[in-house]
């Protein structure tokens, strides 16, 4: 099991990508952060990404 | 981006925290991996789909849809063959950029952070909650994700929605809301807060689909309290959607159908046949979330979500740790988005010291100057993109044609433009043939085209300098079958865009330094909270108020419904606005006028009473919207014409006041007393809330007191459903009454007489209570004013207006304006809070920054041609146009830094005087020319 430290001042963890950890990690580098946003499945997206249209404009989701 | 990742562990304190993560082996190469599909197509074997909620099958190596980002695929371990049983490996020698890597092993990674944001959603609801409505018994019983898989038009059935026990279209459709919610059988308490928006919207998309189709939604209250929500309800009652409030008691198979059995509020049993039974399963706290909570020492509240209190909304019981999203409390989209931005904002906060340290500042070479009467040297790169544009379209054929073309010095292929090596090749042929525009024919620039210009840039030209044609979703992908043809499209496209590449010129890339001070408008909680926030990031700003002093709605408001005393906060809160030295409050003031665009606005304000009343300007960066809303006071029910007749805001003051041990004996409350149509056409949000907040108060004081609440639907969204119940239990009564048999509220003598039909009786009844109280709803203070003043576009309700509802809930559509609070429409005090701070987060992005980045691609005015009609000022949307007096001649021009290159000016000027960037008319005349001109294809 290889290890790996990665020591970075000014950074942020984020734990889970779905829409709200994207946002809060778009906000922060923006802000100027290093962010490590951490997602258990193989894509970021969550849930957001199964809809296909969104309430009330029914705007697409993805 | 670190996925495929567990969190193992979090050791330290804030500011000084390490994290322990596990990423899991992907088994396929990311960087070399180019998502062209091939291994999908020749694996063997089957794998139940996930991503589309089972419904589908797919294979152990895959990606979970065409966006997925990163866009890399990966090998589901729990079922690919080889790492089950050491067989297969087909993959291995299909992938032609040797990706596949069964040898990958789980690595551990140490992460130094500041501060933790944890957003890891929501979980679903246990199938034994979902047994009782016979789902997993009968297959047309589905949830509402997998009926949102079902109606998707890119989902396993191209949004065809057929009945699986038969593969018939359904024509009878029932949705069941509250499954898994407001439910203490499952120990949901709580009311999930999105299902009765998701059912509405999966009704409306159904009804597109197939417009005969009969749907009904079983319901206990519709709570579409969010802002314009209610319009939504409103549309799809419209056309045809019935709404029953019923609790559906069982669902069960009948012949090839499923019928309903449910009680009706007049205490009927009735039942209904439906071919599809969709279930409106709720949100509940993420599967994970004890483990989540062991780790980092947060507490939860008693359904497993994150614990937080309604002043400090997101942060948890850790310092340095925050919460955003439906971790927090089920909620939906926009909510989520604020919250997270607003997270932002305190981990922002928190790390002031730090900023800036962590990020890497990317360089670049220094940009090559290319004169307009330099020689043109166009490089044409047409792209295989693997075989998904090679199998059908003759790419050597293209790039030949291109070669033969005027100007074009240099021409290739690539198998895949877009990998790292095709970079570094299109870098060295531009330096190697001095190229000076590149046409790139490939896939969209919609997701490449940034790509490419960074690769431009790279090599010393100006972004600008670029064409990009899509041969791949335009030809070889929309006409598969016709190879021939969709070559010779391909080559009309390379065609256009090198008569365009001709005339395309360097566009300077400007930035616009920042004034790093904010202005916002309004001192109420929203302000403030706003103001402070700024100040702990390190920015100054100027909070003006119209009133005497600071503190807004809050100053009515004495308790909150979780029982948090609000008097105590809004001193605290307002103590640390009069001792910030970053915020300088200015009262009885107001904006007078502004003047210039983001980053660089002067405003003149005026402050002081009377004779002390001064203007002055302040130079700012930024403007925060604060300027908040007010108790509506509806002409009806007696109101100021009766002692007997009160506000539930006057409710609340007499609650708290001296007559505190004399709550009434009796109260009618009665709820919409203005909102939902009566005198204003939106839900007021806060209203139910505010009712059962007193009703708990009066119960306190006095628990005989009888109380009576008539109410159209209870929105006691979210955890507030708990003091619903409690009151239930208390013997408060509900009683629901229907929009055309509103209550009515009489004087008699020194009493007072309400009027209503008892739904649950069936009968007529008056009643002569000791007080009666108006849930009156919200309205916005004066938002006509600013919105000219500012150009701010406003709701048919007056609240402003937010750029994007789902994606952009602060922003407004004039870049570097911001709202928060009731300005922005009607919410309670934590959600105003959480805004404010969402507010705070994008207001400082431009203050951090320390300069705006203006798109080159901007409207720009030939001045000779002008003749100042003023016609684009008028239509333009963003405010990004301004008359200007030339030699005494009024003239257009465009602010660069607020236009959005929307280019409505453009197509409406009458003289054609104005022209985009990257876009102008000759460009574009050329493209038009070249297609007309096939010549010998």
């Amino acid at each position: 099991m290889g290890k790996a430290m990665n020591h970075r001042e000014g950074s942020v963890m984020i734990l889970g990508g779905g829409i709200a950890g994207i946002q809060a990690a778009l906000d922060l580098t923006e802000l100027g952060f290093y962010v490590y946003l951490v997602e258990k499945s193989p894509a970021v997206g969550g849930v957001m990404a199964q809809l296909d249209k969104t309430f009330p404009t029914n705007d697409c989701s993805l | 981006m670190l996925t495929n990742a567990d969190f193992l562990a979090l050791e330290g304190t804030a500011g000084n925290f390490t994290a322990t993560i596990n990423l899991r082996p992907r088994y396929i190469d990311a960087d070399a991996c180019t998502a062209c599909g091939l291994c999908t197509q020749y694996c063997p074997k089957h794998h139940v789909d996930p991503y589309n909620e089972g419904l589908a099958i797919t294979r152990p190596i895959h990606i979970d849809y065409a966006q997925a980002v990163p866009a890399t695929y990966y090998i589901d371990p729990s079922s690919c063959l080889f790492l089950q049983h050491e067989t297969c490996q087909i993959c291995v020698p299909v992938c032609q950029s040797h990706a596949i890597n069964f040898k990958q092993q789980p690595e551990e990674r140490k992460l130094h952070v500041g501060a933790v944001i944890l957003s890891p959603g929501f979980g679903k609801i246990a199938p034994e909650t979902l047994a009782k409505f016979s789902y997993g018994k009968h297959p047309d019983v589905v949830t509402s994700f997998e009926f949102e898989r079902m109606t998707t038009a890119s989902g396993p059935f191209q949004g065809e929605i057929k009945c699986f026990s038969d593969g018939r279209h359904p024509k009878r459709i029932a949705f069941i809301q509250c499954v898994g919610s407001r439910d203490i059988g499952c120990n949901n308490g709580y009311c999930s807060s999105v299902c009765c928006m998701y059912a509405i919207k999966e009704a409306l998309v159904t009804k597109e689909h197939d417009p005969e189709v009969d749907i009904t939604i079983y319901y206990m209250d519709i709570r579409t309290q969010g802002k314009d929500f209610d319009a939504a309800r409103e549309r799809a009652e419209a056309i045809g959607i019935k709404f029953v409030r019923a609790k559906v008691a069982d669902v069960t198979p009948w012949e090839n159908r499923l019928q309903l059995t449910y009680a009706t509020l007049d205490g009927q049993h009735k039942f209904e046949p439906f071919d599809l039974v969709v279930l409106s399963v709720g949100l509940e706290s993420p599967k994970d979330a004890q483990k989540i909570a062991d780790i980092t020492k947060i507490n939860l509240n008693k359904y497993d979500f994150c614990a937080t209190n309604g002043f400090n909304p997101l942060q948890t019981s850790q310092g340095g740790i925050v919460v955003a999203g439906a971790f927090q409390g089920p909620k939906d989209i926009p909510e989520s988005v604020t919250q997270s931005s607003a997270a932002a904002s305190l981990a922002a906060a928190s790390l002031k010291a730090v900023r800036g340290k962590g990020v890497d500042m990317k360089t670049y070479p220094e940009e090559q100057v290319v004169a307009a009467d330099d020689e043109v040297r166009i490089g044409v790169f047409v792209c295989h993109c693997g075989i998904n544009i090679s199998s059908v379209v003759d790419c050597a054929a293209v790039a030949n044609y291109a070669g033969d073309m005027k100007n074009v010095t240099f021409y290739t292929e690539n198998l895949y433009s877009c990998s790292q090596d095709a970079q570094e090749v299109i870098k060295k042929k531009i330096k190697e043939h001095k190229l000076n525009r590149v046409v790139i024919a490939a896939c969209s620039p919609r997701t490449h085209e940034p790509l490419f210009q960074e690769t431009l840039r790279d090599a010393g030209l100006n972004r600008n300098l670029f064409e990009m044609v899509n041969i791949r979703d335009q030809c070889s992908w929309v006409h598969a079958g016709e190879p021939e043809l969709a070559t010779i499209k391909s080559k009309d496209l390379v065609r256009m865009a090198v008569s365009k590449a001709r005339l395309i010129q360097p566009l300077p890339e400007q930035t616009v330094p920042v004034t790093p001070k904010a202005l916002v408008i309004g001192a109420g909680v929203a302000g403030m909270t706003a103001a402070l926030n700024l100040a702990e990031q390190g920015f100054d700003s100027v909070l003006i108020e119209k009133g005497d002093g600071i503190g807004g709605n809050l100053q009515n408001l004495h308790y909150t419904l979780a029982g948090d005393a609000v008097q105590s906060h809004l001193k605290t809160l307002v103590d640390k606005v009069k001792q910030s030295k970053k915020v300088d409050v200015l009262c009885n003031a107001e904006l007078v006028q502004t003047a210039g665009f983001i980053g660089n606005f002067a405003s003149v304000i005026a402050s002081g009473k009377g004779k002390a009343r001064v203007e002055q300007t302040v130079d700012h960066g930024v403007i925060i919207v604060a300027t908040g809303g007010r108790e509506h006071r509806p002409d009806k029910y007696l109101l100021g014409k009766s002692k007997k007749v009160v506000t539930q805001q006057e409710l609340e003051k007499q609650l708290a006041g001296k007559a505190k041990t004399r709550a009434p004996g009796s109260i009618v409350m009665i709820q919409c007393a203005g909102s939902r149509g009566d005198d204003l056409n939106y839900c007021s949000k806060v209203c139910c809330n505010h009712a059962l907040k007193n009703i708990l108060k009066v119960k306190e004081i006095n628990p005989d007191s009888q109380i009576v609440v008539l109410y159209r639907d209870m929105r006691t969204y979210g955890f507030a459903e708990d003091a619903y119940l409690e009151a239930r239990k208390m013997g408060v009564v509900f009683i629901p009454y229907e929009v055309d048999r509103k209550p009515e509220v009489t004087e008699k003598g020194a009493k007072v007489q309400v009027r209503f039909f008892d739904s649950i009786m069936q009968e007529e009844v008056v009643m002569s209570p000791d007080l009666v109280a108006l849930s009156v709803g919200i309205v916005p203070d004066d938002t006509d004013t600013l919105s000219k003043l500012l150009k701010l576009p406003v709701t048919a309700n007056n609240f402003f207006l937010e750029a994007h509802v789902k994606l952009r809930p602060v922003e407004l559509a004039v870049s570097g304006v911001y709202v928060c609070g009731l300005a922005h429409g009607p919410k309670p005090v934590d959600e105003t809070i959480v805004q404010a701070q969402a507010a705070a987060a994008k207001a400082a992005i431009p203050l951090v920054k320390g300069y705006v980045k203006v798109d080159p691609i901007v409207s720009s005015v030939e001045q000779d041609k002008c003749i100042g009609c003023g016609l684009c000022v008028s239509l333009c949307p963003y405010g990004a146009i301004v008359m200007q007096k030339v030699d005494g001649k009024r003239k257009a021009e465009t602010i660069s830094a607020s236009c959005k290159a929307c280019g409505i000016c453009a197509a409406h000027c009458p003289t054609f005087a104005i022209s985009m960037g990257g876009f102008t008319n000759e460009q574009i005349n050329s493209q038009i020319e070249a297609f007309g001109a096939t010549g010998d294809r």
